[in-house]
């Protein structure tokens, strides 16, 4: 694979995806439908779905609506609905679930946070470390959306000022980790 | 006072500074730090949006280099927050799984490393608050920040999942801190509050209505000290933006080492604070005012 190539979508996607969501099931089964997990989040407000009628749905098995919606991908991982859960559910890791089962999908709509992560794991991948300034140009050109780099022109020239950033063309790097990355493809691709 | 240290990326780029002081401060306090060698990448939080495999094995490495240093019996050092939960998660996960160790073990064997689940992860406001501790601290002050206001921000990840050192839900282990080195502490509500994390970079919006969150909140306070590199940029970086069309006023952000490095005496300049990006005019004159250590 490459986690930077891998994932075209194929024929089992959809069996995969049950299968997949089924565990993350598993995980919120206890769930009361109390809505402490909705109350305290801090991003509900821009959520479609509050979590708490989120999870409902995973419960209920209703994998594309679950897909469909942004609430997973909008979640900071602040981990204050699973300190508060009633019933201690794993709730921060069950939306990291969603969120690589909506990345194996590559799902349209969540377009744009699927892009950043990919080129910042790409950039670890060729170096080891990252290279600030060659994954954020790799994901402007990626959106392709010409005015998206303005609204961060400002701070980029404060941080090239200050030389915490330095402008260096994408290159392909010492393969500093691709050997451990290609081993965890693999083992992900048997279980 | 002697640690392993694991500075992570953003502190080689964005966040130099909280670096710069980071070893300047365990310095002046006597304590030693030796980094890991060879280090990597945590996997930040993108490894977690991607796979559930590389998430662990990306901080694995790293603890496994760790481990096969000679001086492995010392607790590991962590500044960032996100690295810091990253590493601790693998320690917490493997103490309770062999299964989920031996799977990291067999991804690291391409590396020829092995982690065997002796390594001790601590941010650094634990070190800083428990192994320092404020009357050390205290001892040590040669600048007093009287009259300097501070907002203690805590953000996230350091406090949860894994409450090592303070209240998940009402931190306070920065207050005697910011006390011992002479200055004030703002109470607020919202120090274990998101700043929105990584939206800012994907869903500039609701990162941005955080941040305006945070720095209403944190109006009267002349500065917020941080201790996490994604809060830090986020507060600093996109001030302006978060505040436009609000009566709220700029807030000085500073890292915490930075604000107790200036307290014991060290040059602004060996703090890095020539790096910061909301060094609001306010808070230099307040910090102007107060003499230097003799
Ligand atoms: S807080 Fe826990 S039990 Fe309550 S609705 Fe949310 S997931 Fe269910
Ligand atoms: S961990 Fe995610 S879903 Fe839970 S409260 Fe925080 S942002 Fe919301």
């Amino acid at each position: 694979m490459a986690l930077a190539e891998e994932t075209a979508i194929d024929l089992g996607a959809m069996t995969q995806a049950t299968a997949a969501l089924d565990e993350i099931r598993a995980m919120v089964r206890p769930c009361i439908q109390c809505g402490t997990c909705t109350g305290s989040c801090p991003n509900e407000f821009a959520m479609d779905l509050t979590p708490r009628h989120m999870w409902r749905l995973v419960l209920l098995g209703r994998t594309e609506e679950v897909l469909a919606s942004r609430t997973f991908s909008l979640c900071s991982a602040c981990y204050l609905c699973s300190l508060r859960c009633p019933r201690g559910l794993p709730l921060t890791e069950a939306m990291g679930r969603l969120k690589q089962l909506a990345a194996r999908r590559r799902l349209p709509h969540l377009r744009s946070g699927n892009l950043f992560y990919r080129n910042f794991i790409a950039s670890v991948r060729r170096h080891g470390r990252v290279r600030e300034m060659e994954f954020m140009s790799l994901y402007f050109a990626q959106m392709m959306n010409p005015w998206l780099p303005l609204r961060y022109a400002g701070m980029g020239m404060r941080l090239l000022r200050r030389g915490k950033v330095e402008l260096r063309l994408p290159s392909r790097g010492s393969g500093r980790l691709v050997n451990l990355f290609d081993k965890v493809a693999e083992m992900e691709s048997r279980s | 006072m002697n640690y392993l240290y694991y500075p992570g990326c953003s502190l080689e780029g964005t966040a130099r500074e909280y670096d710069i002081s980071t070893r300047a401060l365990m310095a002046a306090m006597g304590a030693d730090l030796v980094d890991i060698e060879d280090w990597t990448c945590c996997g930040a939080s993108a490894a977690e949006a991607l796979s559930e495999l590389l998430t662990l094995v990306l901080p694995a490495r790293n603890l496994a280099l760790a481990e096969a240093m000679d001086l492995a019996g010392r607790d590991l050092l962590v500044p960032c927050s996100a690295c810091y939960l990253n590493l601790r998660r693998v320690e917490e996960k493997t103490r309770v799984s062999h299964a989920l160790r031996d799977r990291i073990n067999e991804a690291l064997s391409v590396e020829g490393l092995v982690y065997r689940g002796q390594t001790r992860t601590r941010h650094l406001l634990d070190v800083l608050a428990r192994d320092m501790g404020a009357p050390v601290l205290g001892r040590r002050v040669a600048r007093p920040l009287t009259g300097i206001r501070v907002a203690p921000y805590y953000g996230c990840q350091c406090l949860r999942p894994y409450p090592a050192f303070d209240d998940p839900e009402t931190p306070r282990s920065m207050e005697p801190l910011i006390r011992a080195a002479g200055a004030t502490v703002h109470d607020w509500t919202m120090g274990g509050r998101c700043c929105g994390a990584s939206h800012m970079n994907t869903k500039m919006a609701v990162g941005l209505e955080r941040v305006e969150a945070l720095l209403t909140a944190a109006q009267g306070a002349d500065v917020i000290a941080t201790v996490c590199p994604m809060c830090q940029m986020n507060l600093e970086a996109f001030q302006k933006k978060a505040l436009r069309g609000t009566e709220a006023s700029p807030v000085a952000v500073v890292y915490l080492p930075q604000l107790l490095g200036l307290a014991v005496g060290l040059d602004p300049e060996v703090l890095g604070l020539g790096l910061n990006l909301a060094i609001t005019p306010d808070f230099r004159q307040k910090l102007d005012r107060i003499p230097t250590a003799a």
